[in-house]
């Protein structure tokens, strides 16, 4: 029997309700940042006041600008160990302990943040760290790096070895054959782990919270602490800002692994 | 290849005498001493001696797992040998790198970088050398001329078709001007008319270069076209190492002679041998084998009798006064491949005899058909005895 494919009713109304469930409390918040009244829940027309008097927030802005330096820096770092450690995975072959060096990787991806927070908090104190932004940086790249070692030992897998061993036989040393020959191939799938780190670490509240010290409050942690006094038109506009940061970052990571997709497929 | 029509040249023969193998003085380019390669408990190269010499065109041959790319890699620099040596041009190539090696390689997945230009895959080699930049530009010029490329440095690998990723790939590896060029299967992905071709261009261009080329394939048409001397491998071992013809026509293994070309095996047993002449006796066939060859068999030893299909002559008539060499019975197959035609002729005794025949005149009616008698016979210098 032949599968129907396409729109009926039922798929539709499944579609919708998904949808719905899934975006209208964010299209609320989208639409009640425009609001001008100063209530959240009393529409009074429309305004962009909100978001010009966003800018007038010294604490939020400056809690944006520490978002944006631990991300790029966390993400950069866990990059530069998520590939390596993605590197080691699907090159080294099997080495002693590589199913526990593979465990040790990805666990983070399943530990409660709540968790990871509070041990991070205990080994800060313990070796005596002061707690500011490296704190929260450094422990950012603990659990984003595995995110990306995931996407670059999936590239690593489908990778043509043959392609650095040309290298190799032209004359390239290893470290010459991997910068100008494996790097650049395998570059999208690090740009698109890069992109996921930077989006974890912005959203990070849970983490964040254990590790930053004073001084280095990030936005998710900001916005948090002023809800808390009460939600003001004021959070809603920042947090659609945030939407569409974040929108724009996941959609450039999707479209780095699709142009990657299209060069492998075009061979 | 597929894309410009060769320039008209003057024709010239492209292969001279050429045999520094069997010149004793002549000094091998390469050589392998004693090799043996071992991953684990499994042999992938047992004790593998060979020497080979400058200008030559190699061919390593042999079916998938016998090892024959393992001793490529080898020279490569990609793997390392467990014992023995390989030396190039007197130097002792143990321990030293892929990349310090005076070897190039060209891949079978042809390995183009996909993210540069088809000069800058080219130039690549160079630009390890530091070279400079106008004798770079130079160098991918002449190369891409060689290959009849020009036009087509900007594209990239996927803009290309399989025939031009391959004469890039060719290119590339030439580029640094090694002493030796490795090609691994180089042909395996082209389709048949273009490989033809291809191979007659790569002989063609080896020979105007004089660099020394090493093939790896299992396609024995493709050895025995482009080769000056194949060694045929089994199971990490050398089986039989010399030129095509002798492949051919003087196997020395049952190995051999099945692997290369069609043949037919008799198995016998040797009744008299007098210099120049032995005479066997078969099961399988009435009359008596006689053969020319010079063996050291004795009256009594087992032994085969390998006949090429093409040396056997077939037709409805019995030839007279023929009493040794020769066999009746029935046709039951026929492969008609145009030019030739190959019969399967079943014997009284139930043996199956191949034998082929030049289809010389155009007849659309083959004039030995399906269940005809016909009688089969051979020179004594037709067949060839190998010792079991």
């Amino acid at each position: 029997m032949a599968m129907r494919k396409g729109l009926s009713p039922v798929t539709v109304t499944a579609l919708a309700g998904g949808l719905a469930f899934l975006y209208v409390p964010l299209i609320l918040l989208v639409i009640y940042s425009f609001n001008d009244s100063r209530l959240v829940t009393v529409w009074g027309g429309w305004s962009t006041r909100w978001y010009l008097g966003l800018l007038h927030n010294q604490a939020l802005m400056d809690a944006a600008w520490v978002s944006l330096k631990v991300a790029t820096v966390a993400a950069t770092l866990a990059t530069i160990l998520g590939t390596l450690a993605a590197l080691a995975l699907v090159r080294a072959g099997a080495f002693r302990g590589r199913t526990l060096f593979a465990g040790l990787v990805y666990a983070p991806l399943v530990m409660p943040e709540v968790i990871t927070g509070l041990a991070l908090l205990l080994l800060f104190v313990a070796i005596d760290f002061d707690r500011g932004f490296w704190t929260v940086a450094l422990a950012h790249v603990t659990f984003t790096m595995c995110f990306v070692a995931v996407i670059v030992q999936s590239r690593l897998l489908t990778f043509d070895y043959s392609l650095e061993e040309a290298a190799l036989d032209l004359g390239a040393t290893p470290f010459r054959a991997f910068f100008s020959v494996t790097l650049p191939v395998i570059l999208p799938a690090v740009a698109a782990g890069w992109l996921l780190a930077f989006t974890l670490s912005l959203d990070d509240l849970v983490i964040a919270n254990f590790t930053a010290g004073p001084g280095n409050t990030t936005l998710p942690m900001r916005i948090y602490s002023q809800v808390r006094l009460g939600v003001t038109p004021e959070v809603n506009a920042i947090s659609t800002v945030f939407i569409v940061v974040i929108t724009a970052v996941v959609l450039a990571a999707s479209l780095a692994m699709k142009w990657q997709q299209e060069k492998i497929e075009s061979r | 290849m597929d894309s410009q029509p060769a320039k008209p040249q003057k024709p010239q023969s492209v292969r001279r005498k050429f045999e520094p193998w069997a010149d004793p003085a002549a000094q091998p380019l390469i050589r392998f001493q004693s090799v043996v390669k071992r991953y684990g408990d499994v042999v992938a190269i047992d004790d593998v001696s060979l020497d080979i010499y400058e200008r030559e065109f190699f061919a390593l041959l042999g079916p998938s797992g016998c090892g024959k790319t393992t001793l490529m890699r080898m020279l490569a620099g990609f793997e390392e040998a467990s014992e023995g040596r390989i030396t190039l041009a007197g130097s002792d190539l143990s321990g030293v790198p892929p990349y310090r090696r005076p070897v190039n390689m060209m891949f079978q997945s042809y390995a183009l970088f996909p993210h540069m230009t088809v000069a800058d895959n080219i130039a690549f080699g160079l630009k390890q050398e530091r070279m400079p930049k106008s004798e770079i530009a130079a160098r991918v010029d002449e190369m891409l001329k060689l290959v009849n490329l020009r036009g087509f440095e900007k594209r990239k690998p996927h803009q290309l078709s399989g025939g031009q990723r391959q004469r890039v790939a060719l290119a590339r590896s030439l580029a640094k001007r090694p002493k030796v060029l490795l090609l691994d299967e180089p042909m395996a992905a082209l389709d048949k008319k273009l490989r033809e071709q291809t191979q007659f261009e790569l002989m063609d261009l080896q020979q105007r270069i004089g660099t020394t080329f090493i093939i790896v394939t299992h396609d024995q048409e493709e050895a025995m076209t482009v080769a000056d001397r194949i060694a045929v491998m089994d199971h990490g071992k050398l089986v039989q190492v010399a030129t095509p013809t002798e492949i051919y026509e003087q196997p020395n293994s049952r190995y051999v002679a099945e692997f290369v070309g069609d043949i037919n095996i008799i198995e016998a047993v040797v009744e008299r041998v007098t210099p120049g002449d032995i005479a066997l006796k078969s099961n399988a066939l009435e009359a008596e084998l006689r053969l020319t060859q010079r063996s050291d068999v004795k009256t009594g030893d087992p032994a085969a009798v390998a006949l090429r299909p093409e040396k056997i002559r077939i037709g409805k008539e019995p030839l007279s006064e023929v009493h040794a060499n020769c066999a009746q019975g029935v046709v039951y197959d026929i492969a008609y491949l145009g030019d030739l035609s190959i019969y399967h002729v079943h014997l009284e005794n139930g043996f199956v005899l191949k034998a082929t025949k030049t289809n010389i005149s155009r007849q659309i009616e083959p004039p030995i058909g399906w269940d005809d008698k016909v009688y089969l016979s051979w020179t004594p210098d037709a067949g060839v005895l190998l010792k079991s």
